[in-house]
C-alpha cells in the first residue's frame, strides 16, 4: 500500500513537483504560497530558490525550461501581475521542457491587498489553467500540469486558494520520476518574440486554446457526479468540497481545467440536470462563459463575488436553512498587530511623535497604519512607497513632503523599491526614504533574501550591503541607524526633513522573531514609580496592559525586553531587569 | 468530529491543531485541518479547524457544527462560541490577554465571560499557564489545554502521546509529556 501523509496543500503541491521530476523552482515569498518554496528546498534533487520578485522567478523558470528541464515558479495572485510582462510572451513561444507556474489566489484576503482572480489572467494570457480542491489531488494535478505542458508546448498556470494552500489533508505518497532532459535546438521564430515572430506565434496560440477546448472533455482531471438529475453544480477547486458537504445528494460536475472550459462536457452535463448552479468563488469566469454559450445556470445573481465560500452559505442560497444554534457574541475586536519587541513599533512611534505621514508598503510593517501608531497613510502594492513619496513631491514641491517619508522593508525594498529610488535620484527629488530593515521576509514567515546571506537552501551567499546600494545608484545622503535608537531616530528625520537632500535612512534591528536570538532582559514597570500617565501605551505594545488602579503592567512572557517602553517613560518607572 | 481550536496569534494554536490531526489520522480516519498564516497570525485573533471522520471534504467548520472549541483565551472563546453545536462543549484555557482595541481604551474587555458561557454551554477550564509554570516551562500550555480537551475527544493516552511525541521538538518530550498528563488528568 502506497505511504499516506497528511499535508498542507503547500506541501502536496512541492511533492508533486518533486516527483513529477522538476529541477529548477523560483519564487518570491507571498502568503498564501510561500511553503511551497520552503517545503522543496527540502529535497535536494530539486534546485530552488528565491528571486528577488515573481518577474525574475518566472524569467529563471523559462530559461530552465527552454534549456530542457522541467522548471517552476511560484508567487501570490499579486505576485503574477509583477511577472505577467514574461506571462503573456511566454504564451507565445510555449516551452522545451514542461514550464508551470503556481498562483495563490486569497479569496477572503487573509493576507493580501486585493482579491483579484488568477482565471482572468489565464484567460486574457491564453493560458491553461488547472485548479484542484484537496492535497492529494494537489499533488497529482501538478504533475498532469507538467504533461499538458510538454504535450500542448504551452506554460500552465496551477490555481490554488488560501484554503487549499492552508488545509491538511491526507496524501498518497509516489516516487521521483525524471523524464530525460529535453534537447535545447535553437529555434528563432519561437523564441525570439520580435514581431515578425510574434505574429506567426499568436497563431500557434489560438490553434492550441482551440484544440486543449476539444481535448478537455476528456482530460482526467474533470470528473461528472452523477446523482439527483433535480439539481447540479458545476464547480471547482475548494468550493466542490463546499458543494459535497451542503448538498451531498446533488450531481457535480468538478472541473479540473478552468481555461479553456470543455465546452460539450458542460453542455452535457447542464442538458441531464434540471437546474444547475455554477458554484466558483471570487469572478464568474466558468458562468459567464457558459451563458455566453446559451445555457441556462444560475450563479452570482445567488452567490456573491466577495470573499471565501462554505457549505453553510449553499445550504441557505438552496434550502433556505441556517445552521447556527448560538446567536453570535459581542466581542471586542482583536486586529492583528506588530509583536513585541518588533523593531517597526519604534520607528513607527518616532514618527507618531514627529507627526510625519508615511507613504506604506507592503509587510508587517503596514500595521503602522492603526491605532495607536497611525502613521501609515497609503499602502498600494510591494515597492509603491518610493514612487508615491516621488509623485507627491513633484506634484506639490519639495516643501509637502518635509512631513511624509517613505517606509518600506528590506525584502520589499530589494524586490521593487529600488526602481523607485533610482526614478527619485535621476528625477532630482528631495524626499526621505526609510528602510525598515530587519534582516528577513518578515510578514510571510522569515524567508531570506538577497541582502541577508543566505539561500533558500540555507547555503552562505554575498549580501548585498543595502547602504553601499543606495549609495551607487547616487542617493546623496544615506544614513543607516539602530531602529532602536528612539533618539537618534528623531534627530535624523528632523535633519532630513529640513535639508533638501534626498535621505534614505537605514532603520536597522532584526525582526523579533527571528531564530537564533537571545533576549536575556524583561522590561519591568514599578507600581509606586508609575505616574499613570499613559505614555507608554501610546507605541501600542501588547506586552503592555493598564490594571484597574492606572499603573501599567509589562507580561514578561510576551515581554522581549525591547525597552522601547522604557525609552518613552519620562519618570523612570520602567527598567530592564534579568529574566 | 469537528474541532476548532482558536486563541491568539503566538499561542501555539496550530501546532495543537496539528497534534489532533496526526492522532486521528493514525487511528485510521480521513482528516482535514485548516490553518490561519500570514499577517492575520500576528498578534491577531487566529482560529483552526480539525475535521476527522470516514470520509471529510469541507477542511473547516462552520457556525452550529463544532463538537469541541478550544480556546485558548476568554475573549477568543467569547467571540467563538456560536460555532458550537448545541451539544457541542468548550474547553477554555482561563486567561486573559487585552486585544489592542482594550490596550488603547477604545473598549472594555468584557466582565464574566466564563460565567455567561457556563449559562448556555458544558464548560471545562484549566489555567494552563499556571500549571505549565509549575512544571516549569511557560510554554507548555498548549500541552496543558491539548491533554485536557484530548480526554473528550477520544483516543487512548497512548496514542495522544504517541503523536505528541512525534511533533514536538525532541528536547521538550518529556516537559510536553509531563504537561499533557496534568491536563489529561484534570
Amino acid at each position: 500500500m502506497a505511504e499516506k501523509r497528511i499535508m498542507l496543500g503547500n506541501e502536496a503541491i512541492a511533492r508533486g513537483a518533486y516527483e513529477a521530476g522538476v529541477k529548477v523552482s523560483s519564487a518570491y515569498p507571498g502568503t498564501p504560497s510561500t511553503e511551497i518554496s520552503e517545503f522543496l528546498s527540502k529535497y535536494d534533487e530539486v534546485y530552488t530558490e528565491w528571486a528577488p520578485n515573481e518577474k525574475v522567478a518566472l524569467e529563471v523558470a523559462a530559461g530552465s525550461c527552454i534549456a530542457g528541464v522541467r522548471s517552476m515558479a511560484c508567487m501570490k495572485h499579486v505576485g503574477l501581475n509583477v511577472a505577467s510582462d514574461p506571462l503573456y510572451t511566454l504564451a507565445y513561444t510555449g516551452v522545451n521542457a514542461g514550464l508551470v507556474i503556481v498562483v495563490a489566489d486569497d479569496p477572503g484576503l487573509a493576507s493580501s491587498q486585493n482579491e483579484q482572480d488568477t482565471r482572468m489572467i489565464a484567460r486574457s494570457a491564453h493560458l491553461p489553467l488547472i485548479e484542484p480542491s484537496d492535497s492529494n489531488e494537489a499533488k497529482e494535478f501538478f504533475k498532469y500540469a507538467f504533461e499538458l505542458s510538454e504535450k500542448y508546448d504551452t506554460p500552465v498556470i496551477f490555481r490554488t486558494t488560501t484554503k487549499l494552500s492552508h488545509s491538511q489533508s491526507i496524501v498518497d505518497i509516489s516516487e521521483r520520476v525524471v523524464p530525460e532532459d529535453k534537447v535545447y535546438e535553437r529555434n528563432m521564430p519561437k523564441y525570439v518574440m520580435m514581431p515578425a515572430s510574434a505574429i506567426g506565434r499568436h497563431k500557434v496560440v489560438e490553434a492550441r486554446e482551440i484544440k486543449l477546448e476539444n481535448d478537455a472533455c476528456e482530460l482526467p482531471i474533470n470528473r461528472v457526479e452523477m446523482n439527483d438529475k433535480k439539481i447540479g453544480f458545476i464547480t471547482s477547486g475548494v468550493a466542490y468540497q463546499y458543494v459535497k458537504e451542503a448538498c451531498p445528494e446533488a450531481s457535480v460536475l468538478k472541473l479540473g481545467i478552468i481555461n479553456p472550459l470543455p465546452r460539450k462536457l458542460i453542455e452535457d452535463f447542464v442538458a441531464s440536470v434540471d437546474v444547475v448552479y455554477v458554484f466558483e468563488e471570487l469572478e464568474p469566469v466558468i458562468e459567464e462563459q457558459v451563458k455566453a454559450w446559451g445555457l441556462d445556470v444560475k450563479g452570482k445573481e445567488l452567490f456573491t463575488k466577495q470573499g471565501e465560500y462554505s457549505a453553510n452559505m449553499l445550504k441557505r442560497v438552496i434550502y433556505g436553512k441556517d445552521e447556527a444554534v448560538f446567536e453570535r457574541a459581542e466581542a471586542p475586536a482583536r486586529p492583528p498587530i506588530l509583536c513585541p519587541g518588533c523593531p517597526h513599533r519604534s520607528v513607527f512611534s518616532v514618527l507618531n511623535k514627529l507627526k510625519i505621514h508615511a507613504a506604506g508598503d507592503i509587510g508587517c510593517y503596514t500595521l503602522g497604519a492603526v491605532a495607536p501608531l497611525n502613521v501609515i497613510d497609503t499602502t498600494i502594492c510591494m515597492g509603491s512607497s518610493i514612487s508615491l513619496l516621488h509623485g507627491m513631491e513633484m506634484a506639490k514641491g519639495k516643501d509637502y513632503v518635509r512631513n511624509w517619508v517613505a517606509t518600506i522593508g528590506d525584502s520589499t525594498f530589494l524586490h521593487t523599491g529600488v526602481n523607485s529610488l533610482i526614478n527619485m535620484v535621476y528625477n532630482k527629488a528631495t524626499g526621505t526614504v526609510m528602510i525598515l530593515d530587519n534582516r528577513t521576509t518578515g510578514m510571510t514567515g522569515h524567508q531570506e533574501h538577497a541582502a541577508t546571506g543566505k539561500t533558500l537552501k540555507g547555503e552562505d551567499t554575498y549580501a548585498i550591503d543595502l547602504a553601499q546600494l543606495c549609495r551607487s545608484i547616487g542617493v546623496p545622503r544615506v544614513i543607516e541607524i539602530d531602529a532602536f535608537d528612539v533618539k537618534g531616530l528623531e534627530a535624523v528625520i528632523k535633519e532630513s526633513a529640513s535639508g533638501d537632500e534626498l535621505t534614505v535612512i537605514i532603520a536597522k534591528a532584526p525582526c523579533a522573531l527571528l531564530k537564533g536570538q537571545k533576549f536575556p532582559n524583561v522590561c519591568k514597570c514599578e507600581p509606586e514609580e508609575c505616574r499613570k500617565c499613559g505614555m507608554c501605551l501610546k507605541i501600542g505594545c501588547p506586552a503592555l496592559t493598564k490594571q484597574a488602579d492606572g499603573t501599567v503592567r509589562i507580561d514578561e512572557t510576551m515581554c522581549n525586553g525591547c525597552g522601547l517602553c522604557m525609552s518613552y517613560c519620562k519618570f523612570g518607572a520602567i527598567k530592564k531587569v534579568a529574566r | 468530529m469537528n474541532i476548532m481550536v482558536v486563541g491568539v496569534g503566538g499561542q501555539g494554536t496550530l501546532l495543537t491543531s496539528r497534534i489532533i490531526g496526526k492522532t486521528a489520522l493514525n487511528a485510521g480516519y480521513d482528516v482535514k485541518l485548516s490553518e490561519v498564516h500570514g499577517m492575520a497570525q500576528r498578534g491577531g485573533s487566529v482560529v483552526t479547524f480539525v475535521r476527522f471522520g470516514k470520509k471529510v471534504y469541507e477542511p473547516v467548520c462552520e457556525e452550529g457544527s463544532v463538537d469541541i472549541l478550544i480556546s485558548f483565551e476568554r475573549l477568543e472563546a467569547l467571540r467563538y462560541a456560536h460555532f458550537l453545536k448545541h451539544d457541542g462543549i468548550m474547553i477554555v484555557n482561563d486567561t486573559r490577554i487585552d486585544p489592542m482595541t482594550v490596550v488603547i481604551g477604545a473598549k472594555t474587555y468584557p466582565e464574566g465571560i466564563l460565567e455567561g458561557l457556563e449559562k448556555s454551554h458544558t464548560l471545562y477550564t484549566i489555567d494552563g499557564g499556571r500549571v505549565a509554570k509549575e512544571l516549569g516551562n511557560s510554554k507548555v500550555l498548549n500541552s496543558v489545554v491539548l491533554g485536557l480537551a484530548a480526554k473528550h475527544i477520544g483516543f487512548s493516552e497512548d496514542e495522544w502521546l504517541e503523536t505528541l511525541k512525534n511533533t514536538v521538538p525532541p528536547k521538550t518530550i518529556d516537559i510536553n509529556t509531563l504537561a499533557f498528563k496534568a491536563g489529561y488528568e484534570k
